[in-house]
């Protein structure tokens, strides 16, 4: 038995075909292209938890893959291509047993991620923006800004816990 | 806006304005502006200055809707009333300890413990 994981109406796939085992014990590799707004973004996300939940990943690790994959993936459209009809943001995903790896790559003027200022210091702790960075810093093994910030590579491992908290 | 639009369940108890937020994944853009609405609207249109928002059904929120707590937190406190949080998952709690939010928000437990802080 076979499934479509991915409309074909969502994505251009490089790898073909979107079709996989069931359950889910060879690692997938896909590629997906999108348009720069943030309803093709969050179907795409969508999808790759779906692809995490057929490998069986727990709900801690999707819930932080999920959060992961808004950020990196609506800092792609939004602050990246900055929601330009002639700029796309291209995801790849690679999903096994182990771990999941996605890179996001936009078309945009890129960033440096070390300028960003950290939002828990005090004089910045009250702006309403700038903590989608930190988030993925959290809950990713690796979350790291290549190629002047264009493109982001967000990896998890199963089961990773998260940073010690205060008061946990 | 028709009762199907609305992302608040509104209450009053006490004189304590309860909203509960009806959507489990805040998350898109669209969502999370209209949510930003009708949060400011209990401020800046109904007047409203104690005000308790339980996060009961919340399962996901994003950054972005970070930023509109925050700045529902500095409207209700500029408007001299109280803003609490209550009835968090894990899961969210720890995105709130994550970005230090817990030090500036007043997160209780449930909603007795937020209604007792008014």
């Amino acid at each position: 038995m076979v499934e479509n994981v991915l409309p074909a109406s969502l994505c251009r796939c490089r790898y073909s075909p979107l079709i996989f085992d069931v359950a889910m014990t060879k690692p997938v590799q896909l590629e997906v292209i999108i348009p720069s707004n943030t309803v093709d973004g969050l179907s795409l996300q969508e999808q790759l938890v779906s692809l995490m939940e057929q490998f069986s990943y727990s709900t801690r690790d999707i819930f932080a893959m999920r959060l992961s994959l808004e950020e990196g993936i609506t800092n792609a459209i939004r602050h990246g291509n900055k929601l330009s009809p002639d700029k796309s943001v291209t995801v790849f995903c690679e999903i096994d047993e182990l771990r999941m790896r996605v890179v996001v790559t936009d078309e945009g003027d890129g960033f440096e991620p070390d300028a960003v200022p950290d939002p828990t210091l005090e004089e910045f702790i009250e702006r309403p923006c700038g903590r989608g960075l930190m988030l993925m810093r959290a809950y990713l093994n690796i979350c790291e800004y290549s190629e002047g910030g264009r493109r982001l590579t967000m990896e998890r491992e199963r089961n990773s816990p998260l940073p010690v908290l205060e008061d946990d | 806006m028709s009762k199907s639009d609305r992302r608040l369940d509104i209450e009053e108890i006490s004189g304590v304005t309860v909203a509960r937020l009806l959507e489990k994944k805040i998350l898109d853009e669209a969502n999370i502006e209209a949510l930003g609405q009708e949060l400011f609207a209990l401020v800046d249109k109904d007047g409203r200055r104690k005000i308790v928002l339980d996060f009961t059904l919340v399962e996901y929120l994003s950054s972005a809707a970070l930023g509109k707590l925050i700045t529902m937190h500095k409207k209700v406190t500029t408007a001299k009333g109280k803003l609490a949080l209550c009835s968090i998952q894990k899961d969210i709690l720890d995105v709130f300890k994550i970005t230090q939010l817990n030090k500036v928000l007043t997160l209780c437990t449930d909603l007795d413990d937020a209604l007792s802080k008014f």
